[in-house]
């Protein structure tokens, strides 16, 4: 449909021209918003999958708290004002920016793409031969490839169920982290017990 | 030419779009009113938002002189009611200042930054049957998702005055935002399980029994955590006049300033309609199928009338206090509310994972038992934490630390 061909693209160019401005907008609380931008954005991707659990959580998770988490380690990061700050960290940040991508890269190739099943593949053919260009979940339902039931489960129940089921160890190893990274703020912001304050 | 609105439509189920669809389908080609009714809509909701912020903010300036014993705006139009437009005329033709070295482009984007989420915020309300704008699935999460879009916004504003002051005020109302955050969203959490949904139209239609009786204890926390998230006295810290002139909108004046109070009272409409759907079953009641709108404004006035009382009678916290207030207090209440809620709907649920309305009443005294226990056991518990720091002599005591 055109209309999601619109969206696609304004979301694409605001995503990718946000994304740009982070790297290269030297005034850092600009480039912290402009990341906010670039959450907006994958968030209304999200949306267009028909994936709106995932699109809500986007924005209640990386705008509303990881967002504000940069915003205050800016704001407490002396002479922010004067722009980035020079600091001996390129190398590894290179390193470990490059490492990111080629991992991104990999998982985007080796993702099979086509997830659905040989037979059921043929009738979502058949319905884009049927002058249906552009499949959409009402259309999946019409022609009885996914029922709605099916579809509730990949949306909200179906993510839980791998959460906790196939993914639970990474899952629980995640969540032992920021535990850690919690008790670490702790102890990092904690006042010294000899000196009476931190 | 006749539009008919195909049922396989996402947009069918709300009547208010159809309605509107056929009457401009009269005048224009179907493809244009498709996308002209989805803006006259939006055009609806956003203006009824402001307009009903014009209209509550002068209707609490009214009460809260009744509750201070004075006369409050009454002299422009019946009963004063045209204040809210003398005082934006006034506005417009003040002088739209930016101060020196502010960082203009963030500057101006805060009073629409301040707005936006309010507005947005009433696109999944249902106001009678099947009239909420989008009906999502994840209906409440959204809610939850948009608020928490004002953080940023207040960010901006504190960041980009160039004032300390306004620096101040930014990162005291953050902390309250994300301290508040956490028992508002665990308090939703019960409402979910035991409507077995996140959609607000689900929601409202599972309160056979008004959720405010179910889980009175979730209310109270959602009460006391919007509140504050909404920077009212009490907990109006970020902008507290006699400490910090006027926290992160000291800079703004003019139009901005009035868009940045338009958010701040219609967040409060738009609060107490989250609250009605959640709470206090929405548009239902008696012939709800003509009048639901009119319960719904109904029920919203009577919050909104709770806020304003609220507002008049408490004085300010501290900040500790405050911050204890969230995480000793609230946090604790909205956890044991969660665990008694899922203990109840597991035990009382039948084989098809429904509740009866005799179930939920079973909960609801059951809750009542639990929310008058815990208030008062948390309610002592915390009493020490929150007491006022008093010299004592030969002592010097340091000063509560303040943001």
């Amino acid at each position: 449909m055109l209309f999601q061909d619109v969206v696609f693209w304004i979301l694409t160019v605001m995503a990718i021209g946000a994304a740009l401005g982070v790297v290269l907008v030297k005034d850092l609380f600009r480039a912290a918003l402009l990341l906010v931008v670039v959450f907006m954005a994958v968030s209304g991707f999200f949306v267009l999958l028909n994936a709106e659990f995932l699109a809500v959580v986007q924005v209640l998770i990386y705008v509303g708290a990881i967002a504000i988490l940069l915003i205050f380690a800016v704001m407490l990061t002396k002479d922010v004002q004067h722009g980035n700050q020079p600091n001996r960290l390129q190398i590894p940040s290179v390193v470990f920016a490059s490492l990111l991508l080629v991992s991104l890269i990999t998982v985007a190739v080796d993702t099979k793409w086509d997830f659905l099943p040989a037979e059921q593949q043929e009738r979502v053919e058949l319905v884009q031969t049927n002058a249906v260009t552009t499949l959409t979940g009402e259309a999946l339902t019409e022609s009885g490839v996914i029922s709605p039931e099916e579809q509730a489960e990949v949306q909200g129940a179906g993510l839980a169920d791998l959460l906790i089921g196939d993914y639970v160890l990474p899952f629980e190893a995640v969540s032992l982290l920021l535990l850690a990274a919690l008790i670490g703020a702790l102890v990092l912001v904690r006042p010294n017990p000899g000196t009476g304050r931190g | 030419m006749n539009c008919v609105l195909g049922p396989d439509n996402i947009l069918y189920d709300t009547l208010l779009f159809r309605v509107i669809y056929d009457f401009v389908g009269q005048l224009l080609p179907c493809g244009l009113a498709y996308v002209a009714s989805g803006f006259a809509i939006m055009f609806l909701l956003a203006n009824g938002v402001l307009l009903g912020a014009g209209g509550f903010s002068w209707a609490e300036r009214r009460l809260i002189g009744r509750f201070h014993n004075r006369v409050g705006p009454n002299r422009w139009g019946p009963f004063g009611t045209l204040q809210p437009m003398a005082d934006l005329f006034k506005l417009l033709f003040k002088e739209d200042l930016t101060p020196r070295g502010a960082d203009r482009i963030v500057f101006m984007i805060v009073p629409v930054a301040m707005v936006a989420p309010v507005i947005l915020m009433m696109a999944v309300v249902p106001f009678a049957k099947d009239t909420a704008l989008a009906n999502l699935n994840v209906g409440v999460l959204y809610v939850l998702a948009v608020t928490s879009i004002t953080s940023i916004a207040i960010f901006m504003a504190g960041w980009s005055s160039n004032n300390l002051y306004a620096m101040f005020g930014a990162s005291r109302g953050v902390a309250v935002l994300i301290s508040y955050e956490v028992p508002v969203v665990m308090s939703l959490l019960g409402v979910v399980l035991v409507a077995g949904s996140m959609s607000m139209a689900d929601v409202v239609s599972a309160q056979t029994v008004p959720f405010l009786l179910v889980q009175p204890l979730a209310f109270f926390v959602f009460f006391a955590g919007t509140s504050a998230e909404l920077n009212r006295t009490p907990f109006d810290l970020a902008e507290a006049e006699s400490e910090i002139i006027a926290g992160y909108h000291i800079e703004y004046s003019g139009v901005k300033f009035a868009l940045i109070q338009a958010a701040e009272f219609g967040a409060v409409l738009t609060s107490s309609a989250v609250m009605v759907t959640l709470f206090l079953s929405g548009w239902s009641g008696p012939a709800s199928s003509y009048l639901g709108w009119a319960w719904f404004l109904m029920k919203i006035g009577v919050l909104a009338f709770v806020f304003s009382w609220i507002r008049a009678t408490f004085p300010r916290l501290r900040i500790d206090q405050l911050l204890a207030f969230a995480w000793k207090f609230l946090l604790p209440l909205s956890i044991i509310n969660l665990f008694a809620t899922a203990l109840e709907v597991y035990f009382l649920r039948d084989g098809a994972g429904i509740l009866e309305a005799t179930d939920l009443w079973i909960m609801a005294g059951i809750n009542f038992g639990v929310a008058i226990g815990c208030l008062l056991i948390f309610g002592t518990l915390i009493q020490d934490k929150v007491r006022p720091v008093r010299p004592v002599s030969g002592v010097t005591i340091a000063a509560p630390e303040v943001f």
